[in-house]
């Protein structure tokens, strides 16, 4: 059903689909209290490992069990393996426990990416919440790889106080730049906070961008990006410019294991970036 | 089409074993008729039959001899191709690390076993080949086959049987799959009984079938035949115990996301997961990693799994349904409009399984009825379902 | 106050009003200026004004004996800040602190009220405008009442 073009952009690969190749951990980032970045490289073969923005891994601890992550690295550097999560389950809690040396199992990459091609000699805005900053990252590695292709880049970026804050580091170092905008807005903060306090959707309406021709790539928590759709509607962008990555129970990354059904989709096989324009009749629903 | 004796049939079923195909059919086995290996023609339930209601499932005597008397039993031949447990695989620490073990071949490929034992399906009922025709579209014609169903899958020799009688919660006539074998078998056979006649009329569907036939005592059938089997089909199709009615199916179900009919069932449904157990074209697994008790071996098993259970769609926060009304929901519209946009077929092949099955006999057939009758009363139903045909 | 008016006319805040209201307004219309840190008011404090910020960024604060300062809001140009001149004690509910330097227009709430009471046409196009700040800002202030991204338990 939803084999929409834009969204694919990286081929199948043939790797055995049960199966995970063994990754080495090169370093941990620890970004918040409770985030992290895994850097990992393959143990033994130097396999190629192409993806596209927006796509994910299943990462298997062993003997723990395994949960689909979106990448976050360079799609330029793909062997280096990057992921940012959250400690929330068993699996990111062992996860979070790992060093420099240790191994973890890796099946992917799998998914849809985001439409980077279908937004050349347009604006691009990034609408990412909390941890949905991780799975933007890569379509900021690549739209600035080709920064001369695409009008004004615009991130916008909101989390709970100033020291959610991921990538800190990285998003000063954008802020920076002449050829990009980055606004953070959090939930709260202290006095001495100089960025903005409010929710993200609030920085849309003022954001500088070209609505009629703008696109717009939205990730979070789901009822943020419902709030991000209306506004960037209401600002005018497009609803087929639109693009909003979803989360589901995923167990086998493949479409096999019926998990990840959203109505008609499964948000594997079908996403997880999806068209808004494609589900919005689905966004609305409860309990699907 | 030619004309098997019945006699003869354990030559047919020798042909098929001198191939090395290790058959697997229909056999009595308790109160039940279950399938499993079969070494002969004996193992087949002649003269078994069966009563089948809603929460019921009854053997009987027929009063006649036919092997085939019988309607689908509480079993579907999924498990044989997508097992209800398999070791997806095996893990090993070795210092810092681990290796992972395919148990297929012992390597870390993914590539088919080539010492499977290659499986003949005898007596296989439409209904359940259209069933398996739907896992095919699941597991095979995918981006990422699923290694054990493909692996298995083709190597399988398919002989089909048409329905001599219908069950009591069978519609497969309205799912159009069925009572007859349209297509995707290797032999198909219709039983035909009268007075003291008993012979097979066999169809060949592949050269795989054809090559099985060779040497069986065969002789040609005419029209007679042909027709003898038609008007068999025929009764079958006019003594379905159900019927559901197809026509715009998916567009119906769309109007009733928020029905009240869905409260009504879950008053009724104890999310006891047998419907989907029972369902031949029910495809949803788990996965679950062990180790053993020293942490140095770890293995990864995959689970049939049911969309009726909390956990299926559970995300760190809380479940996606949690209520038994949005599970039962999911499940039929999975089934019978979302498989569509899915894999451009129904998920219901009218095997009425579901039905006989339940332990509160909810009936797939009804609840859609049901549905239907709420749904026009909107007024976009007959706009929206009318120009459709059968999805 | 040329000026002030030509500004006050093409804001899209007031956007709409005719001549003879805005006139009205911009009589009651000042230039101001904040330095950065510099108090705007104070919570308690008789308040007599509104702002419609035309560069720079006001924190809007709530101090807590044990906490300090929280910033609860952040407005910057175009946005309006301040309603509690509209409405009875009038006293501000919050601290609002420049954080960078801000230039705005201040409208006097004791004028604007005196004209409010005696031309309702101008009471009623202030409160319509000032319906859809307080209308945006407790939206916002809904969906920050989820704690959208934090963990869920």
């Amino acid at each position: 059903m939803l084999s929409n073009p834009d969204l694919r952009t990286v081929v199948p690969h043939d790797l055995p689909p049960m199966l995970p190749q063994i990754y080495q951990v090169q370093r941990v980032i620890r970004e918040t209290h409770d985030t992290f970045t895994l850097e990992l490289l393959p143990s033994t073969r130097s396999h190629h490992f192409p993806f596209a923005p927006g796509q994910f891994n299943m990462l298997y601890i062993f003997g723990v069990g395994e949960v689909p992550i979106s990448i976050s690295g360079d799609p330029s550097k793909s062997k280096l393996l990057v992921h940012t999560t959250r400690a929330v389950g068993s699996v990111t809690n062992a996860m979070y426990r790992l060093k420099k040396g240790d191994t973890i199992g890796i099946r992917g990459p799998y998914g849809s990416s985001w439409p980077i091609g279908k937004a050349i000699g347009n604006d691009v805005v990034l609408v990412a919440g909390g941890i949905g900053l991780a799975p933007l990252r890569p379509a900021v590695y690549q739209l600035l790889s080709r920064r001369e292709k695409f009008g004004k880049i615009v991130i916008l970026y909101g989390t709970r106080t100033p020291a959610d804050i991921l990538y800190r580091r990285e998003l000063e170092q954008w802020r920076s730049r002449f050829d990009l905008e980055v606004y953070i807005t959090v939930d709260r903060a202290m006095s001495g906070w100089r960025g903005s306090v409010g929710v993200v959707t609030m920085l849309i309406p003022k954001a500088p961008f070209d609505p009629s021709t703008a696109t717009a790539l939205v990730c979070g928590p789901e009822i943020m990006m419902r709030y991000a759709v209306t506004e960037l509607q209401k600002r005018g962008v497009k609803t087929e410019d639109i693009y909003v990555s979803l989360e589901r129970n995923m167990k086998c990354g493949i479409g096999l294991c019926g998990h990840c059904q959203y109505g008609p989709v499964f948000i594997c096989r079908d996403g997880a970036v999806f068209s808004y324009s494609d589900i919005k009749h689905l966004f609305p629903r409860r309990e699907l | 089409m030619v004309i098997l004796e019945r006699s003869h049939l354990q030559q047919f079923l020798s042909a098929i074993q001198k191939r090395s195909y290790r058959i697997i059919g229909p056999t009595q086995r308790g109160t039940a008729i279950v399938l499993d290996e079969i070494s002969s023609a004996d193992d087949l339930p002649a003269g078994w039959g069966d009563e089948q209601r809603p929460a019921s499932y009854r053997l009987r005597r027929n009063d006649d001899k036919r092997l085939f008397g019988h309607a689908a039993g509480p079993e579907s031949w999924k498990k044989f191709l997508f097992p209800p447990s398999l070791n997806l695989f095996s893990g090993r620490r070795a210092g810092k690390s681990f290796e992972v073990i395919s148990p297929q071949n012992g390597r870390n490929t993914g590539a088919a076993d080539e010492k499977i034992v290659p499986l003949a399906f005898f007596g296989m009922r439409a209904c359940d080949l259209q069933a398996l025709r739907i896992h095919d579209a699941v597991f095979m014609n995918c981006a990422y086959p699923d290694p054990y169903y493909r692996s298995r899958r083709e190597r399988l020799l398919i002989v089909a049987v048409t329905c001599s009688s219908a069950g009591g919660t069978c519609f497969c006539d309205s799912m159009g799959s069925g009572p007859a074998a349209g297509e995707g078998y290797d032999l198909a056979l219709t039983e035909i009984l009268r007075g003291d006649e008993h012979y097979f009329l066999v169809e060949t569907g592949s050269p795989r079938g054809a090559e099985i036939l060779k040497g069986v005592p065969v002789k040609a059938a005419g029209k007679a035949e042909e027709e003898e089997k038609n008007r068999l089909v025929q009764g079958v199709r006019k003594s379905m115990g159900r019927s559901l009615d197809t026509r715009g199916l998916r567009e119906m179900l769309d109007l009733c996301f928020e029905d009240s009919q869905w409260d009504d069932v879950a008053k009724r449904c104890l999310a006891c997961a047998n419907c989907t157990m029972v369902c031949p074209t029910c495809f949803c697994s788990t996965v679950e990693d062990v180790t053993d008790l020293t942490g140095a071996q770890a293995e990864r098993v995959r689970k049939w799994d049911s969309c009726f259970t909390q956990e299926f769609t559970y995300i760190h926060g809380g479940s996606v349904r949690p209520s038994i009304r949005s599970r039962y929901r999911q499940w039929l519209t999975h089934k019978l409009a979302h498989w569509v946009d899915q894999f451009g077929t129904s998920g219901c092949v009218g095997c009425g399984r579901c039905i006989t099955w339940c332990p509160a006999g909810i009936d797939i057939t009804e609840e859609a009825g049901v549905l239907r009758r709420h749904a026009a009363l909107d007024p976009r139903y007959r706009k929206e379902t009318e120009p459709h045909g059968k999805p | 106050m040329e000026n002030l008016e030509g500004i006050i006319r093409d804001h899209q805040f007031l956007k709409g009003l005719d001549q003879n209201t805005i006139s009205l307004v911009a009589g009651c219309a000042a230039n101001v200026r904040f330095d950065p840190n510099q108090l705007l008011f104070r919570e308690g404090e008789e308040a007599n004004a509104f702002y419609i910020i035309r560069q720079g960024k006001i924190a809007v604060e709530v101090y807590g004996a044990e906490r300090g300062p929280i910033i609860i809001d952040t407005l910057g140009e175009g946005d309006i800040l301040g309603w509690s001149w509209l409405i009875p004690p009038f006293h501000w509910h919050f601290d609002a602190r420049a954080v960078d330097l801000t230039r705005a227009i201040a409208l006097d709430g004791r004028c604007l009220r005196t004209k409010c009471e005696s031309d309702h046409n101008l009471g009623y196009e202030l409160l319509k405008r000032f319906a859809q700040v307080m209308e945006d800002r407790l939206q916002a202030t809904r969906i920050r009442l989820l704690d959208l991204y934090a963990v869920k338990s």
